[in-house]
Formats: C-alpha cells, structure tokens, sequence
C-alpha cells in the first residue's frame, strides 16, 4: 500500500503571470464524443462541487454527484456571509491580479504555492462574470454597477456580497447550474449519499464505495476520475462554526488509501463568533469579518471592569487592533485579531459573564452614517436620536440578517450594545495534498475546494474561501482534468462486480458492524466532546511541545475508548444518523492525533499555527524559514504510524519578509 | 440572561420509515436552559434515550444558523415554531415557559414523504429547480459583471426573493400544501434581472408544469405561506408569479 509517493507539484515552467495562460493553451483536450463516455464522480455539492458538476456535464462529461445532505442546496458554503474577493479594481483603488496574490501569499504568512495563487487571483475576476450571469443578486450601486467592501488583511475593496448572505447566493447560483445539468440528464444526483471508501484499482482511483443514507444500503459507483469537494474537518474541535455534518470522512478515506495530507496542523480560528453559552452548546456562530469594517473592537481598560458597556467612556476603553496594529487597525487578518483577543482575555480584561468576550461595536459606525444620511435629507442640527436612527437603518441594510441571528441566539439587541464576540475554529487550510492540477498523488483522485490544502498557506484571508470553491470548480478542473482524462479514452467503465469494489465494500460493511455490535454505554457525542475539548486545549489557537505530546497520548486513549464503550443504537439498514455521526467521529479520532503530529513537527509559529515557543518580543508569530519553508505532506502506513513527506516552497516572485501590519 | 432552567413535555411523531404507521410519544425534557436552541433540547432528549437504549428521535438540520433550509418541524402546529421569521434551529427555549407541553411533527404533505420521525423528503423541490429555475448560461460564456447595470431597487428586489432557504415551511404552513411561495420566490428573482429576461416565458411555465406534477395544491390567497416564512418571503411573489404565468400562457 505505502510504496514511495512522488511530490511533484507539476508547475508549468515559464514565467508565473504566464504559467497559467500557457498551461490552457497546451493542456491536452479530449474530443466531445470521448467526453461522452468518461465517467466523473463528484463527492460534495458546495461552491467546489456544484460549480465543478455543472461545468464538466456542460463539457460533456458523464458526471454523478453524491451529498449526504437531502438536497446539493444545504451544502455548508451556504452559511458564508461576508462576500467573495476578485481582482476587478471597480473602485479605482489601486487592486490588481498581482496585489490580490501579493495580499494572499502574505495573509498566508508564506505557506503557500506561488503558482496556485497567482492563477486564483486571475481567475477572481471571471467568477463575478460568470455568478452575476446566472443571476446572482449582488449589491449593487444606485448607478446600477457592482458595490464593493473591505476585508481583513488587504488595504483596497475588492470584496463583492449579497448582503450577509452572500455564500447562499454563491451556492444557489451553482446549484442552479447543477440543476439545469440534473434536468437534462447530464447529472445524476445522489442526494443523502456518503462516501465512505474510494476505490483504487492498480494505482489509479476508480470509483467510490457509497452509503444510501435512507435505506443503509452500501452501493458501487464506478468513476474514471473522482473528486473530492467535500469541504474542511473543522469539526474535529466539536465546537465550530461548521454545519453539523460536516466531516473530514472523504479525505480520510482517501488518505488511508494513500493519499497525502498535507499541513493538518493550519486550522483557522476565526475572532468574531458568538460566545460559547453553555455546555449544552452544539455549534458556534460567526459574526461576519465584514463587521470589522464597521465595528470597532475594545476592551475596558481596566480589569475587571464589570461595568455595562454603555457606561464605560470613551477614554476608559481600549481598542486593542488599533493601538497594536495602527496601518490596518480592526482589519488586521483573522489569526492576528484572534490571538490578540485571547490575549486580552488571558490578562484579565474579558468581558461579558465568562470573561472570555470582547465587544465589536457599531455606535461610532452608525453616528457616521446617520450624520450623512442626514445630510442628505437636508436636515439641519439633527438630534443624537434622529442621527442614530438614520444610521441604524443604514447597518441594517448592510447586515440586518447578521444582528438578527446574534439577537436570536444572544437574547441581546446589538443595535443597542456591543456585541460580545470571541474566536471559534472556522475553516482548515489544511487538507488533501494535490498538484497544480488540482490532482491528489493517486492519479484519478482530485481534491477541491476547502478539501485540498493548495491556496492559503497557514492562515486564510477572509472572503477567498468562496473565491478558491469556485475557481477550482468553474475555472480550474475543466482544463485541470483533462490532462488526466486524455489519456484514459481507452478505459473502459470498469464493471463494479469487479475484485477491488467487491474487497472494499466487504471491508466498508465489516467497519459499520464492529461500530454497531460495540453496544458500549456512552453516545457519541461523549465522545466528540472529548476529543473537540483535547484538541481545542491543546491544538488550538496556542500550542507547545508539552501539550502536544499529552494531547496524542489522550488522543489514543480516548480512540480506544470509542471502539470498546460507544452505542449506537437502532438498526444500519435503516436512516439512522447516530450511525453516521459514529462514522465521522471515529476518523476525527486518527485525524486529530496527525494534527497534533503536524503541529508538533512544525517548529515555528506561521499563520493560524502559534507554537508559544516561537514568537516574537511583542507576542507576533515567528516563523523558522530556513527549516519549515515546505509542506508537509503526511503519508499513513497504518495505525498511528505517519511518514513525512517535504514539498519546499519557492519563493520567485515575492521576498518573503516577517509578516507586518502595523 | 440565565433565569433558571425548565422541565418540558414533548409529545414527538415516530414513524419507522416511509410505510409504517406513526405514533406521538411522550417525553420528558428536563433541565432545559432558556439559552439553548429548539435543536439542543432535542439533542438533549436523544442522549437521554440513548443512555436509555431506545432509539433517538431523528431530525434533519446541518447549518444550526437559518441558512441551510434542512431543519423542518412544526412545534406547536406551526412551521418552525411560535417566533415569526426563524428556523427552528434560531428557536431558542426562552420561547418556552416551564410545565409547557410541546408538541412536535413533521411536514404534512403528499409531496413531502417521510423518511423516519421528523425527517422528510423534500427532493420535489430539486426536480421543480431542474424544470426551469436557472439562467441557461455555461462556464465560460459571461462579459464583464459590470456591463449589465441592474438598478439597485430591482437588485434589492430580486435579492429578497432569492433569501428563500427552500425549507419547506410554505408548504406546511399552507392548507392545500401549495408550493407557489417557493417557485415564485425562483421566477420573481430571475424575471426581475434583466439576465432572465431570455428564459423568462419558458421558466414559468415549466416550473409550474413541474409543481403541479409533484402534487403541490394551488395557492387560494390564504397568507400562511408568507406568516410562516423564516425568511419572510412575500406572497407578492406569488401575485407576480400568477402575472408572468398569465403572461407566457397567452403568448
């Protein structure tokens, strides 16, 4: 199963603004009526996934998409609200294909392939064309143009949305893509399907074992390419802003199947969530980053302050971004603004009733919007009151459907007062390690989308999730597979009585009987509490050797404790979501254990990775250049034993400095 | 915020799957905090039936943050619960009192078939989808975003027409379990925006032709649909859905 694998990053030759206009015009095609008879299987039916079903069928290819979800729309890009960057320069500011990639191999802190970057940033622009073509409703302009704002870690507004909701309106654009192809026949949609093996046949990846998640049964679906769009594994921390469903189960299946996994370790806290409430709590809510373009974050200068919000003047608050980072002040990217908040919390100065809180807060924002709303209407010497209701009426258009969920879940009016916020595991830039091609190391087997790990080096700028989903999707594999497809005219569909379908399902079967015959006494949410608790403690948003090494050892324990003490009850040929929670968590348990792994061989503070051994005089993460410049690249050879693999990143394009944002 | 937890009774729809007969049953939920969601007390609840070796109670939901459209129940008889404009899984229990008596469903409609307890199948929406609800442009074929200028009331317009979440809760709010809020929602959007124009005609009909086939009933201006919504969809849509209709049938 291990034989050596090869990293080769397949970078095109050339210079790196030409790589990717050469590459399409070189790549080998494969004709229309070969299109016809290869088969493509698409796991996932989020941006990557809809976006990359809907342009292979309208290409001509066979294509099948799985989700486990009742309908591709549920997908977990629909929850992105703040919006999706692209180089158009709209607003005259000064942005450009190369300042999009400049921006994003520095927000990255240097983890990321020049090459893919730079080939993102000039597709950005294509994505806006092609969602406003399928009837995105942006925000637009009174003149009727494209409206745009600012996200963290740049210094231009390149970011388009659709209110706070502008992930929905992505997917829903994709989904209707897919839908079109569904009608016509050029799809099949497998709805409340998983997968939970692929299928390797002499080294190359030939399909897929799936679960039919309503009737329990295990089907066989063959595939001349697979590819894995199936999003990040932030929910091994339990905690997360991630849907409920949302699992690593895909790309871990591939990777005991030999895949690479590469950077696990590059986890995204992001600084603007909701508190935790209480023990009870089943998932964590974001607050937009958009809102740092219009909300201030503080403390109370002294600790301790138990003062309302409202009561604490103006010079007794302290606001934290901007004293440390004065050039992008509440901008800053999200692994500094999240360290910076733990930081204050840690000395003392949290607020709200566990103390782990700091405020985002809307009252300069909203003045300054009244007072020109105001000047608008003509109205001379307004009230405190008329300017603020002015302003109010302003923010609520700009995220009325935001402060509403915060007032939901907080009982709290944040037209009112601050909100309370703090930092909650978001998205991994970690994931499947693949080639510019988008291909993992098994030939066939694609990655996409948040799955891989190719674009955000070890932290992600906001709004360049949704951008990544849909330039791999619609810009990216339609050229990328056919490099691969060409030179598979010749396969014929592989029948799925065939011995390696049959072995992998007999083994898939064998996994869901032990998981059902333990008859254990805990449920599996005990389980995934623990393990989200171990890795939020220990591999976190601060990490150290000591702590790394306990968390394996706690990992492995608890691992042995699931497979000998959990219950699933009911019955596997039947709906039964306990058994697939049971699935999911029982990979979270191997994958969290290589993140701590990850994290304990990278000896260095990068990105979203803060090893408290690393870090600057002033508290900023350190990075180790001469010895951590690579990917790592982990290869499974069986229980708890990892090798490691280095792809070493060149830098030809960007000098790479200490990241700086003062 | 935390004034005291809460004991509750549900009274919970089980069915098997698709062919057996349902029942309620009776469950306590106790040490409820007024903090949690609609969801988190079920979760609750299960893990309490689980400890017990019965089966939980199966529901869908995935996003817990009124975006993803997958939670579906009535609690009390109605869609999503007693607060206007949430899904269940915004609901949250400070909604509730302590002794009350709850009672929880899933949708009721021919179109959407159970699956198991609470847990319906909603798959009639994708195929009304694939009859029309799209612009038919592939990858590849757009101009530059900006060359169609789309006046901002219309894009607002639009934009309120396309939050709908594809829930379900306009069906089951609805005495003839009509889909005409959803498919109006898709049509209104796109008939809007000058990029539908072209499909405009077509896409009505189809998507009518598709909804009627599901087994949908029709809308009699009854309202429910737009109270229910959690995303306030407005029943103008279906008014403008019936115009586009009218409009393409006598061309």
């Amino acid at each position: 199963m291990s034989s050596t694998p090869r990293i080769d990053s397949k970078i095109p030759t050339g210079p790196l603004e030409q790589k990717w206009t050469m590459y399409r015009s070189t790549v080998p095609l494969v004709n229309p009526a070969n299109k016809r008879n290869l088969e493509v299987i698409v796991v996932g039916s989020g941006l990557a996934g809809s976006s990359a079903a809907a342009s292979l069928a309208e290409m001509g290819y066979k294509v099948k998409v799985l989700c486990f979800q009742d309908s591709p729309r549920r997908a977990h890009s629909i929850a992105a609200q703040g919006g999706i960057n692209a180089a158009k320069n709209y607003q005259n500011d000064g942005d450009s294909v190369y300042r999009l990639f400049y921006d994003t191999i520095k927000g990255g802190d240097y983890r990321a392939r020049e090459a893919n970057v730079y080939r993102l940033a000039e597709v950005s622009t294509h994505i806006i064309d092609q969602c406003v073509a399928q009837g995105v409703p942006f925000a637009r302009e009174y003149g009727g143009t494209l409206s745009n704002r600012s996200f963290g870690g740049t210094q231009v507004q390149r970011t388009f949305y659709a209110a706070g909701q502008t992930g929905q309106q992505l997917l829903l654009g994709a989904y209707s893509a897919l839908q079109r192809q569904v009608g016509m026949g050029s799809v099949q949609l497998l709805a409340r399907h998983e997968l939970l093996d692929v299928v390797v046949i002499d080294g190359k990846c030939r399909g897929i074992i799936a679960r039919n998640l309503i009737s329990g049964a295990l089907e066989r679906h063959f595939g001349h390419a697979v590819l894995l769009c199936t999003g990040g594994y932030g929910n091994v921390f339990y905690l997360s802003t991630n849907a409920m469903g949302s699992n690593v189960t895909a790309a871990w299946k591939a990777h005991k199947k030999g895949a690479l996994f590469a950077n696990p370790c590059f986890t995204q806290i992001h600084p603007t969530c909701i508190p935790v409430s209480g023990d009870h709590q089943s998932k964590l809510t974001l607050m937009s980053e958009s809102l740092r373009n219009d909300g201030r974050i503080w403390v109370p200068k002294a600790k301790g302050d138990s003062r309302k919000p409202n009561d604490i003047p103006e010079d007794e608050r302290d606001y934290y971004l901007e004293r440390r980072y004065p050039a992008f002040g509440n901008l800053v990217p999200r692994d500094v603004a999240s360290r910076a908040a733990k930081e204050r919390c840690d000395a003392g100065f949290g607020v709200g009733a566990s103390k782990m809180a700091v405020y985002l807060d809307f009252a300069a924002n909203t003045e300054r919007y009244g007072r020109v709303e105001a000047n608008k209407l003509g109205l001379q010497n307004p009230s405190k009151s008329d300017v603020m209701r002015l302003g109010r009426a302003v923010v609520k258009e700009k995220y009325g459907n935001l402060f509403d969920m915060y007032k939901q879940i907080t009982g709290e009016d944040p037209y009112e007062v601050p909100m309370r916020i703090y930092p909650a595991v978001h998205y991994t830039m970690g994931g499947l390690w693949v080639d510019y091609n988008l291909m993992t190391n098994i030939p066939g087997l694609y990655a996409l989308g948040e799955a891989n790990f190719s674009d955000h080096g070890a932290n992600r700028l906001g709004a360049s999730a949704l951008m990544q989903g849909l330039a791999d999707g619609y810009f990216v594999i339609p050229y990328t597979i056919g490099a691969y497809l060409s030179g598979e005219i010749k396969t014929k569909a592989i029948a799925t009585d065939h011995d390696a379908f049959v072995k992998a399902e007999a083994q898939v079967q064998e996994r869901i009987q032990k998981l059902m015959s333990i008859k254990g006494k805990r449920s599996v949410d005990y389980f995934h509490k623990r393990l989200g608790k171990i890795m939020w403690d220990e591999c976190g948003m601060a990490r150290n050797k000591t702590g790394l090494t306990s968390a394996i050892e706690a990992i492995k324990a608890l691992r042995a404790e699931f497979w000998s003490d959990v219950r699933i009850p009911g019955d596997a040929m039947n709906f039964n979501p306990e058994l697939e929670k049971a699935g999911r968590v029982a990979d979270f348990l191997e994958l969290g254990e290589l993140m701590c792994i990850d994290a304990l061989n990278r000896e260095e503070s990068c990105g979203g990775h803060f090893r408290e051994e690393y870090q600057t005089e002033e508290g900023e993460a350190l990075r180790q250049d001469e010895t951590f410049s690579y990917v790592a690249a982990w290869e499974y050879n069986g229980d708890s034993a990892y090798t490691l693999y280095k792809e070493e990143l060149q830098y030809e394009n960007i000098k790479i400095a200490q990241r700086s944002y003062k | 915020m935390s004034n005291g937890t809460m004991n509750l009774t549900l009274k919970v729809w089980r069915q098997n799957n698709a062919t057996e007969r349902g029942r309620f049953e009776t469950y306590n939920a106790q040490n409820i905090s007024p903090d949690m969601s609609f969801l988190e007390m079920i979760d609750v609840v299960n893990e309490h039936l689980i400890q017990e070796g019965k089966d939980p109670i199966a529901f869908d939901h995935d996003c817990r943050e009124g975006i993803c459209g997958m939670c579906s129940m009535y609690i009390n008889g109605r869609p999503h619960g007693p607060k206007q404009g949430v899904t269940t899984c915004q609901l949250h229990m400070r909604s509730f009192k302590n002794g009350d008596t709850i009672v929880v469903e899933p949708w009721r409609s021919a179109a959407f078939p159970v699956i198991k307890d609470l847990a319906v199948n909603r798959s009639s929406f994708d195929r009304i989808m694939s009859a029309g609800g799209f612009i038919s442009v592939n990858t590849g074929n757009a101009k530059d975003a900006n060359t169609i200028l789309i006046p901002k009331d219309d894009a607002d317009l639009a934009f309120d027409a396309a939050a709908c979440i594809g829930c379900g809760a306009c069906v089951a709010a609805c005495k003839n379990a009509s889909a005409m809020l959803f498919v109006s929602a898709k049509v209104s959007q796109l008939a809007l925006l000058p990029q539908g124009q072209v499909e405009r005609q077509a896409r009505v009909l189809n998507m009518v032709k598709q909804m009627d086939a599901e087994g949908f009933g029709n809308c009699t201006n009854t309202g429910a649909c737009e109270a229910e919504c959690p995303k306030g969809i407005s029943i103008e849509n279906i008014a403008r859905m019936n115009r586009e209709y009218l409009k393409a049938s006598m061309d």
